[in-house]
């Protein structure tokens, strides 16, 4: 690959990105290609997966085409668990370049392993979402995701500088640090969860720094889901494009999918990735278009390939060709886990709900969490908000009409009466990696 | 002719008046006077002090949420009759006052009365028609200072 044929320019084409393009018939192609090796491999080499083709008198040779892949069975969190640490690993420690693990909120974490190979392929597939985001070369990159045991701030560290961006490894926290860094090394692109870069861009405000104006242009956000009226407040009040990324340890890390600047679902990398919608009751299929639960399958993952994992992410594929040229499919942004949900008083509840009626109010979005308790048998739920400068009155008559119309809000999206507690700015703990939006103190 | 009140947004807990004192304490600035609004919930902290662009600034900079609002100050003798006598010139003027407090000076039997309106300016003029001093920042510094 000769660097000097590399186009620069803003947007521009980057070489990483030439499998983004494929046609339709040469991607199947190398997708069934890789699909076959990878089934071989996990049959030959993890003993749970070659345990339950048996069970069901499969063999690798029952995949004779992509639709194939349906008689195959899933995977799941809870085998990551069960298999803790190495079981599910396709390679000998001789060959695992890298561990990495998440913490999961109950029980053991889970493992994640690499090759030197699929380190390549990481770097690739993160470049390719950073070229997709807008980003090239020259660009200056604060990688804001925590580096460690975390994949995003190594794989977003390892993708900007296959892309040829500098790259500043500040990892989570310390915001004042953050915004001098910004300021004073001229940063063009930043990379975080969406919640820490509204704490950071509250903090610079705080602290009398304009954002807008600096050469900050460019947010590449990810590890949460964030909605769109979010993604409104943070463009306009940082001066920036924000892109949303999409990927989860499981499977790679980041650079599963990526937002292009059409901002209008994120592309899936399918020639690494192959995706699949399924109906979460039954686990059959979906078509394209259908709203369901995303599965993904590694087709070139060598340390740990995960076949037919389920994400417990809730998407659909959007079928249409999309503006910006490239081939590969798009998921929509993923607003809600099918584990996001909270059940109270027999109602169905996603955070993001309560999102939509804080921003309705506001206009943009307040630090917010939802406390779930239990008094006298009967489920509660308080939703505690913090007080902004933007909505903060002097006199009391102004702010209890705030609180009524949000309180309001709330109960027309959700249709259920919840408590609200206005709190002071601050008092609700700002998350360096995802933000924990839910407290369940229910007990059981 | 009007003053700048900082409003601080308070949860009603044991401890929470204490922070944001203890903060323009340590900058050395001056807390003239005060007024607490409280509900079950919460508190809305309403101060005047010496020098209110610095105090948002020092406030702000901890995390504070802060409000700034122009009130009208006006001062009065502090005998029987001063405050009613200036809810007369409103009463004739037709203005509505949101919420008032006082304060009285060491030195001198003067007392200094805080108004909150919607219409300040109607309320500035409605008071100097009727020979009223209105404080602003200069001469509430040179009384207090």
């Amino acid at each position: 690959m000769l660097k000097e044929l590399w186009n620069d320019a803003a947007g521009g084409f980057h070489p990483a990105s030439a499998p983004d393009f494929l046609p339709e018939a040469a991607l199947k192609e190398v997708q069934l290609r890789r699909l076959r090796a990878v089934v071989e491999r996990a049959y030959d080499n993890v003993a749970l997966f070659h345990d339950r083709l048996r069970e069901r008198d499969l063999t690798p040779a029952a995949i004779q085409s992509l639709e194939d892949i349906r008689h195959l069975p899933f995977t799941v969190k809870a085998d990551l668990r069960d298999t803790y640490p190495f079981g599910l690993f396709a390679s000998p420690m001789s060959e695992v370049v890298r561990l990495h693990a998440s913490s999961g909120t109950t029980g053991k974490p889970i493992v994640v392993a690499y090759t030197r190979e699929d380190i390549e392929v990481w770097s690739e597939v993160m470049a390719r979402t950073l070229a997709c985001c807008s980003l090239h070369r020259g660009d200056i990159v604060q990688n804001a995701f925590g580096y460690g045991l975390f994949t995003g701030g190594l794989g977003a560290h390892y993708g900007a500088e296959a892309l040829g961006a500098t790259v500043i490894p500040i990892s989570g926290g310390n915001t004042e640090r953050q915004i001098m860094v910004i300021r004073d090394f001229g940063v063009s692109a930043l990379f975080s969860t969406p919640s820490y870069f509204t704490h950071l861009v509250e903090r610079a405000s705080e602290l009398g720094i304009d954002l807008r104006e600096l050469p900050l242009r460019v947010g590449v956000f990810g590890a949460e889901p964030w909605s769109d009226g979010m993604r409104s407040h943070i463009e306009a009040a940082a001066g920036i494009s924000a892109f949303d990324i999409y990927g989860l340890s499981e499977i790679i890390g980041p650079g599963v999918a990526s937002e292009c600047p059409e901002h209008h679902g994120l592309h899936v990398f399918e020639d690494h990735f192959y995706p699949e919608i399924i109906d979460p009751e039954t686990g059959e299929p979906l078509p394209d278009g259908e709203e369901g639960e995303l599965v993904l399958t590694t087709l070139s993952k060598r340390a740990m390939p995960m076949i037919r994992y389920r994400t417990r992410d809730i998407t659909a594929i959007i079928p249409e060709r999309c503006g910006c040229g490239r081939s590969l499919r798009r998921i929509q942004r993923i607003g809600r886990r099918s584990d996001d949900m909270i059940i109270i008083r027999g109602v169905n509840i996603f955070p993001s709900q309560v999102e939509a009626a804080l921003l309705a109010v506001e206009g943009t979005l307040p630090h917010y969490r939802i406390i779930l308790s239990r008094e006298q048998g009967l489920d509660q739920m308080t939703v505690e908000v913090e007080v902004t400068p933007e909505v903060l009155s002097d006199q009391v008559r102004v702010i209890e009409d705030m609180r009524e119309r949000i309180a309001q809000a709330i109960e027309r999206i959700l249709g259920i009466r919840v408590g609200l507690r206005l709190v002071e700015p601050h008092s609700i703990e700002r998350s360096q990696g995802k933000a924990k939006r839910v407290i369940d103190q229910r007990g059981d | 002719m009007k003053l700048n009140q900082l409003s601080l947004f308070l949860e009603n807990r044991p401890g929470r008046l204490i922070e944001p004192t203890r903060l323009l304490a340590a900058e050395g600035i001056n807390v003239m006077t005060l007024c607490l609004a409280d509900t079950a919930e919460f508190g809305i902290l309403r101060l005047i002090v010496q020098n209110p662009t610095r105090a948002a600034e020092v406030l702000n900079a901890a995390g504070w949420a802060v409000n700034l609002t122009e009130v009208v100050a006006v001062e009065v003798p502090d005998q029987p009759g001063g405050l009613a006598e200036v809810l007369g010139v409103f009463e004739q003027a037709g203005l509505n006052v949101e919420y008032v407090y006082a304060f009285t000076l060491r030195r001198e039997d003067r007392a200094i009365l805080v108004f909150r309106f919607q219409e300040p300016d109607q309320a500035i003029t409605a008071l100097q028609a009727s020979g009223h001093q209105v404080l602003d920042a200069e001469r509430l510094e040179a009384l207090v200072g």
